[in-house]
Formats: structure tokens, C-alpha cells, sequence
């Protein structure tokens, strides 16, 4: 674990993520853990604040309506603007335009379309899947512990969706949607991932996830399934 | 010997902890001697009113305030010179240290609360603020530390607590990023001969050193359970 000014390196080497070179030197500039790849040094936050990238998938709270579309709190420094000519669905479906239009504090599923730090991030709800928030539970969740939720390639993720039989819509900007069957196995799903979020940096945590789930719902919606 | 029972320089008993506030960012806390100050960090975040944003980098703001039962007088709430002053310094003094270029068009706000006074506020003030910042995950060059030197009794002395600060001759500020070396705020009131102003420094600054030290124990401590380099490229991996 590194901390902020913290001597990473002398020599030749590369500054990547997270660390700035002086002279030759290369200084740690977040509280983290200091990874290097070749001679590449970087240093992954433990603790940071979500900041846009083109392509995330996030949730957000529609907090303003004006002319052209509605600025939206992603959770972010910078607040996103979902303009209206981004939420029409390919084929206009007349059963759900309501979910085309949305109201301050309804919640949206959005794709980050543009953002550079000059101007505020742009969303998108036109992708499928995206679009207002009608039912479920949120979580929020610190956006660092993001990746460890998700896991390697989509481990922790798909392991949790798999044993709960839950759809669960994970925000890079740390807004998790969960959507079960039954509100016993919503508090399941929010439990483990609180749990995810506190020993987000211990090893073995999947195997204690699946241990948790198993123990919870007894078995598991998927051996319910098996069986009948 | 001095006045508490230290030696000239010797700094007073000092404990940090770092993450004491929920609602905040970051936050820290530090007892130094009979000093107790609270800091919070809330930033980057959107900046309200619109016109303070800059640009091409964070705004700064930073707030000291000491509470009306910090001293033995009752101190007025209204904002006082002297705590405008001080907020002044203390933000010009950790500004070097964040990469505010990170997050353009945002401010990031720092409160610091006094809630016991005993000399050496504004240094225990940064050495609080400069962790919470960290604590907050602000990309920082390094953290900032700060102690103070001073002339009581006509002998150099570091770390003044009130009463050698009242009573005695100089006192020095001094905060200082060791690493880098560079120092971001030197004041000092009184007087100092050339000679006893370079020993007053070499004390802040071998001072600042000690203190810098007790700064990482502290982070470290914070996020103890975290030390996993296996976990790191795991999750390295994932953010690709």
C-alpha cells in the first residue's frame, strides 16, 4: 500500500495511472496499491470519486427538466445532460412511451455518450435495456469497489445474478439496481453486496459470497430449479 | 527544559485518525498537545455559484474556524479576521500539493474545525487537512506537513504551544512537503537574529519530518485491511 508523495521508483521507468514522475523519480499521488506492468508503475485508488468515461453504463437521478432534455446527478463532479433526442427508442412503441418521458427524481439507466472534462458528460437511454428505473432496489456503493463487484470477467457478477436469480444492473458510477422475485431475496443481494463493498480488498471473497447466498436462501433459487 | 516539561526540540504528544466523518469525502482529526481539530473535505464536486469554477482546475476553498469554546475566553462566532487570515494561508499552503488539474470546473471545499486551541492551530490544521484530503482520493504531489519553531526564553524552541507563543519572542509556521522539498507557508511573528532563523527553520522542517512520518502510520492504519498486492492486479485487470 502506497500513500500520497510516496517514492514508487528510480529509474527508467513509466508513469501511468495515478503517479507523476519528477526527474526520475515516480511518486505515488492516491492512497492505493501500487501495481506495476513492465515498467509501467500505477497505483489503483482505494478510494476515488466517479469520473465519466465514454461508454459506462450508469444510474442516475433526473434532478432538472428544461427544453431540450434533462440534466441528470450521476453521482459524478460533473452533472450529465440526457437530451431528448437520446431517449426514442429504435422503433417507437406506442405500450411504453411513458417510458420516454421522465419527471425530476425518477431514476435512468443511461450509457455515457461524451465527455472530456471541458463540457459536462452527455448520456444516452436509446440502447436497449436502457431507460427509466420502473422497479427494483438501488444501492449505492463507493465507485472504486466497482471492478471488485463485478469481478474478473464478470465472476463475482454473474455467480450473484446465477445464485439469486436476481437481475442486477451494476452503474459504473457506483449505483447498483437490483431487481428479485421477492423482496427477501432483494435484502439477500443488497447484504452481499454491502458485504462486497466492506471486505472489497480480501481474498477469497467469491467463495464467501457464494458460501453467503447458499446459507441465506438455503440452497439457492438455482437448486429450487433443478429440482422442480 | 520548557515550560510543559519538553525538550527544545521536542514536539508535543500528537494522535491522528483519518476517516472520522460519514457524510464527508475525507475527513481527519488530530489532537496535538491540548489542540483538537476536526477536518472535513467535500469535493470535487459541482461548484455553486457557477461563476467560481475555473476552467482548468479545481477551485480550492477552505474554511477555519475555531469553535466560540475552543479558548479559555469565550471567542465570538462571527468570523474573525485572524480565522480569515489563517484560512487564507492554510489554503495557499496545501494548493501546491493537489493536482487540481484533474478535476476542472469543480470545487473542493475544506472545513476545519478548532474545537480546543493551544497554539499551533493553523499547522495542525494543515497536517489534518492534508490527510483528509488524501483521505477524500484526491490525486496530491504529497502530503503537506507542518510544525512551528519560535524564540522563548531567547532559545529556539519547535512546536510552541499558547503560552510560549504569547509570552515568548518569534513564532514560526512553517509547512513543508519533504519529499519534494518544498516548503508552501513560512510566517512568522516576532523577531529572529540570521543565525537563530536558520536553526528555527531546520527544527520546523526536521519537525515536519517527524510529523510527516505519523501522517502515513495513520493512513496506513485507515486502510490497514487493504494491503493485498494480489487483489490490486486483480482488480487492476477489471478497470481495463
Amino acid at each position: 500500500m502506497v500513500t500520497p508523495g510516496e517514492l514508487l521508483a528510480q529509474g527508467e521507468y513509466y508513469s501511468d495511472l495515478n503517479t507523476f514522475k519528477d526527474g526520475n523519480n515516480v511518486y505515488s499521488t492516491m492512497v492505493g496499491i501500487f501495481d506495476y506492468r513492465g515498467n509501467r508503475l500505477s497505483v489503483v485508488p482505494l478510494k476515488h470519486c466517479y469520473i465519466p468515461f465514454v461508454g459506462d453504463l450508469v444510474i442516475g437521478r433526473i434532478v432538472d427538466i428544461s427544453m431540450s432534455g434533462w440534466s441528470v446527478d450521476i453521482n459524478s463532479p460533473y452533472p450529465a445532460l440526457l437530451p431528448a433526442t437520446e431517449t426514442m427508442a429504435r422503433q417507437r412503441t406506442p405500450d411504453r412511451e411513458h417510458e420516454r418521458v421522465f419527471d425530476v427524481g425518477d431514476l435512468v439507466k443511461a450509457k455515457v455518450l461524451a465527455f472530456d472534462r471541458t463540457r459536462d458528460p452527455l448520456l444516452t437511454a436509446r440502447d436497449r435495456g436502457l431507460g427509466k428505473v420502473t422497479h427494483g432496489r438501488i444501492i449505492r456503493i463507493s465507485p472504486s469497489k466497482i471492478p471488485r463487484l463485478i469481478g474478473k470477467g464478470g465472476s463475482m457478477i454473474n455467480m450473484l445474478k446465477k445464485e439469486s436469480s436476481c437481475s442486477l444492473t451494476v452503474g459504473q458510477n457506483g449505483v447498483v439496481l437490483v431487481t428479485c422475485k421477492s423482496p427477501e431475496y432483494e435484502q439477500v443481494v443488497v447484504d452481499v453486496i454491502k458485504m462486497i463493498e466492506n471486505e472489497a480488498h480480501t481474498h477469497g471473497l467469491t467463495d464467501r459470497v457464494f458460501e453467503m447466498i447458499k446459507s441465506r436462501l438455503g440452497g439457492g433459487y438455482s437448486a429450487e430449479r433443478e429440482a422442480s | 527544559m520548557r515550560l510543559d516539561g519538553r525538550r527544545p526540540d521536542e514536539l508535543r504528544p500528537i494522535k491522528l485518525e483519518v476517516g472520522v466523518l460519514e457524510n464527508a469525502y475525507g475527513s481527519a482529526y488530530i489532537e496535538q498537545g491540548k489542540n483538537r481539530i476536526l477536518v472535513g473535505i467535500y469535493g470535487p464536486r459541482e461548484a455553486h455559484p457557477k461563476h467560481m469554477f475555473l476552467p482548468d482546475r479545481a477551485t480550492i476553498r477552505c474554511r477555519y474556524r475555531m469553535a466560540p469554546f475552543s479558548t479559555e475566553e469565550r471567542k465570538n462566532p462571527a468570523p474573525s479576521r485572524r480565522e480569515i487570515e489563517i484560512s487564507k494561508v492554510i489554503r495557499e499552503a496545501l494548493e501546491p500539493s493537489v493536482i487540481s488539474e484533474y478535476y476542472p470546473r469543480t470545487v473542493i471545499d475544506i472545513f476545519i474545525e478548532a474545537l480546543q486551541c493551544d497554539g499551533g492551530t493553523r499547522c495542525a490544521g494543515i497536517v489534518a487537512a492534508s490527510l483528509a484530503l488524501a483521505d477524500a482520493g484526491i490525486p496530491m504531489r504529497e502530503l503537506v506537513s507542518a510544525c512551528s519553531a519560535g524564540k522563548v526564553d531567547g532559545q529556539v524552541v519547535s512546536d510552541l504551544f499558547d503560552l510560549e507563543d504569547k509570552y515568548g519572542q518569534a513564532d514560526m509556521p512553517v509547512a513543508f512537503m519533504p519529499n519534494l522539498g518544498v516548503i508552501t507557508l513560512i510566517q512568522m511573528d516576532g523577531g529572529l537574529s540570521k543565525q537563530e532563523f536558520e536553526k528555527a527553520l531546520d527544527m520546523a522542517l526536521d519537525g515536519c519530518r517527524q510529523i510527516r512520518n505519523l501522517q502515513v502510520e495513520a493512513l496506513k492504519r485507515r486502510y490497514q485491511a487493504t494491503t493485498d498486492t494480489e487483489v490490486a492486479r486483480d482488480i487492476s485487470e477489471e478497470n481495463k
